[in-house]
């Protein structure tokens, strides 16, 4: 797979030849689904609880100045040290600059779509910093040398063969497929690594304006391992991460367990009120916030785009999303795949380079009807394209069709030639006319030999 | 008597003109005088899910001064019905056509959702011996939630066991130009859907938009595999 989503097309062509591979992506979304399906199920008022988690998102983002000044104080006042990055590169510095200070050179790290963002990993291991990944699925795809294929499950288009004999070879253990003993194999070489780590890097699903509290929701306690056993940690967020009030996160905890692996709860839910102080003798003797602004406050203020931040990063919108199950996470060539994944990329990153991505969609609406925090995601595709094209990011060939098509459908006569042409066509090519596209893959359909607009004129001379 | 005036979509006038009269035959058996305009062409939606909002602009206009008078709209496609519905108004138009934008859509009906609703018909009288699946288009199903009208025409036709298709909200892979722009990824998805309709073992496969249908009869054509589709108010007029 080529990192690039101007490869999607490509991409894609190979993924979705690749029987092995869709079918464990159809496995895992399928499971996923149905799980979600059975929980939501239990909540009658599940439509009502999308729309306030849609307005409480809204809120943060409509006034985010407002809210990062103010998270910024009560965190501060909570004794942790928030740092603002404005560019990715300004995150990447402050982080490896907290580290080098602590001449320490390995961090233990859990799971954080920002960091991916960042490329953090290899930039500190260019630096002599090792990282260990300590979520399995994260684990998992480090060891490969992969980046994640979905934003919650990110070894989800691994089978426990492929992890199998990724044990076998990279941790030199005799080949099992039993998912207990590999578990037991992660765990017992990351508990060590726990023990040791002095810095522990994190992420966070949402910081509480109101209190300064990041909340992380994990099921295999390695964040909470890596949170509260190092001296020191840094979480890592970018500033749409904020929800108005503490008062928010039952709502949000509702919304989003559910949504992501078909949870009522996660495992374990830690909210971090800062470091370790005379109170509270527990925890790292420092907590960094490092806030990412990566183009969102610009976004921010866009009318319709900006609604694309209210993601909760549940990764529902992968799971449902047909063309996703179809080519999976890594065709995309971005850090954001599936459906949420083709609405940022190129708002958030890269236009041009993006600009494939909102066209491979059918449209089907199935993400939007998911999402927990009603993004309208199909028809954020719709609009984008039309800025795509507004920028001339489509081949001027398409453009010149575009007022082909036109001109035929402003008049019935000229339309109904067209027609007839292509009847005529079919006639002597027979099944040989081929329509690109269509044909290699399907039947052509028959032209009738009288349409239906010719049948009524017939009709009325009667 | 009511005088709906039926939008024909471009690729039933081409290419299934058999549903165009099914439909003059089904609404006139349930006490319409149907009317065609054969000014009409089509409602811009291929040019405006391409981005191209100004060829889609200059072909809806069209569409709307042409229907502008009609009482009642009929369209014998959901999609089409959704462009109409929905997607007129989200377009960046004068406010006098945003008026317009507004009428035309409150006055649109996709045909079972006006026979059901409008005339109040659920049962046409018919028989049928043997299993029917209905195929949810996504337009239908997600943009004008029309999703029991139909089953409700089919379920009320005498000797009719209709077929719940696992998987029945999933998209077939047409969606428009992503059919042709992504074959590969139009034809794993139609693939699917193939399968789940292989499942569910029917006689036929009976949906609101001929466009899915084509690609799904198209797919299976070229496999060799043995599938009938058929548009519902075919379907239904057939049976008359």
């Amino acid at each position: 797979m080529n990192l690039s989503p101007s490869e999607f097309k490509s991409n894609a062509r190979r993924a979705v030849h690749d029987q092995h591979l869709r079918e464990k992506i159809k496995k895992a979304t399928g499971t996923s689904l149905v799980k979600r399906a059975e929980v939501v199920g239990e909540i009658p008022e599940w439509e009502e609880l999308r729309q306030e988690g849609h307005d409480r998102r809204k809120e943060v983002i409509d006034n985010l100045d407002r809210y990062i000044r103010t998270f910024t104080g009560t965190a501060r006042d909570r004794g942790m040290i928030v740092h603002y990055a404005g560019t990715h590169d300004d995150a990447t510095k402050i982080i490896y600059d907290i580290i080098r200070r602590t001449s320490v050179d390995t961090v233990v790290k859990s799971k954080s779509m920002i960091t991916e963002e960042l490329h953090l990993n290899a930039m500190l291991e260019t630096n002599g910093i090792r990282v260990i990944e300590t979520d399995l699925g994260e684990y998992i795809i480090q060891l490969a040398g992969e980046t994640p294929s979905h934003i919650t499950a990110p070894a989800l288009h691994k089978s426990k063969e492929d992890i199998a004999r990724l044990f076998q070879e990279k941790l030199n253990i005799p080949y099992t497929d039993d998912p207990v003993k590999l578990t037991a194999v992660a765990r017992e070489r990351l508990r060590k690594e726990f023990l040791n780590a002095r810095v522990g890097i994190s992420g966070v699903n949402f910081a509480c304006a109101d209190t300064g509290t990041l909340t992380i929701i994990e099921n295999e306690a390695n964040a909470r391992l890596c949170t509260v056993l190092p001296d020191l940690h840094i979480a890592v967020m970018s500033i749409d991460k904020i929800i108005p009030s503490i008062d928010d996160l039952p709502l949000f905890l509702k919304l989003l367990p559910r949504s992501a692996s078909g949870q009522r709860m996660t495992s374990y839910v830690s909210m971090i009120n800062g470091p370790r102080s005379h109170h509270n003798p527990d925890g790292p003797r420092q907590v960094h916030v490092v806030m990412l602004n990566g183009g969102r406050l610009q976004l921010a203020k866009h009318p319709a785009w900006k609604e694309s931040l209210y993601c909760i990063r549940c990764g529902a919108c992968m799971n449902v999303c047909p063309v996703y199950q179809s080519v999976g996470g890594h065709a995309y060539g971005a850090v954001y795949p599936g459906p949420i994944g083709a609405v940022v990329t190129p708002t958030l990153f890269d236009m041009k380079e993006a600009r494939e991505l909102p066209f491979a969609s059918s449209l089907c609406g199935a993400c939007t009807d998911i999402c927990p925090v009603k993004i309208d995601l199909h028809h954020h595709l719709l609009l984008e394209r039309r800025e795509i094209v507004d920028r001339g990011y489509k081949p001027f060939t398409e453009k010149i069709a575009m007022s082909v098509w036109r001109w035929f459908m402003l008049s019935p006569a000229r339309f109904e030639l067209a027609g007839r042409i292509g009847w005529v066509l079919q006639k002597i090519l027979g099944k040989k006319l081929p329509l690109p596209g269509w044909t290699p893959q399907r039947q052509a359909p028959a032209i009738a030999a009288k349409s239906f607009r010719s049948l009524m004129k017939g009709d009325s001379k009667k | 008597m009511r005088t709906p005036h039926l939008f024909v979509p471009c690729i039933v006038d081409q290419l299934y003109p058999a549903t165009g009269l099914a439909a003059l035959k089904l609404l006139k058996k349930l006490g319409c005088d149907p009317q065609y305009n054969s000014q009409q062409t089509c409602c811009g939606q291929p040019a405006y899910n391409a981005g191209y909002r100004d060829d889609a602009h200059i072909v809806a206009e069209r569409f709307m001064q042409l229907f502008s008078s009609a009482e009642e709209i009929v369209s014998l496609s959901g999609s089409c019905a959704t462009m109409i519905k929905v997607f007129y108004k989200q377009m960046d138009l004068s406010p006098s056509l945003r008026n317009i934008a507004h009428e035309i859509g409150g006055k649109t009906y996709e045909i079972t959702d006006y026979i059901v609703n409008q005339l109040g018909i659920t049962d046409i009288g018919v028989s049928y011996n043997g299993r029917v699946a209905y195929h949810d288009s996504c337009h239908i199903m997600r943009e004008l939630r029309i999703v029991d009208e139909p089953r409700t025409l089919l379920q009320s036709v005498e000797g009719l066991k209709l077929i719940e298709l696992d998987l029945a909200d999933r998209c077939c892979g047409f969606g428009g130009l992503f059919a042709s722009k992504f074959p590969d990824i139009s034809t794993a998805m139609g693939e699917d859907k193939l399968a789940s309709i292989q499942r569910a073992e029917v006689d036929i496969v009976v949906g609101c938009d001929n466009s899915c249908l084509m690609q799904l009869q198209g797919l299976a054509d070229k496999r060799g595999m043995n599938l009938r589709t058929k548009h519902i108010v075919e379907f239904l007029g057939d049976l008359l």
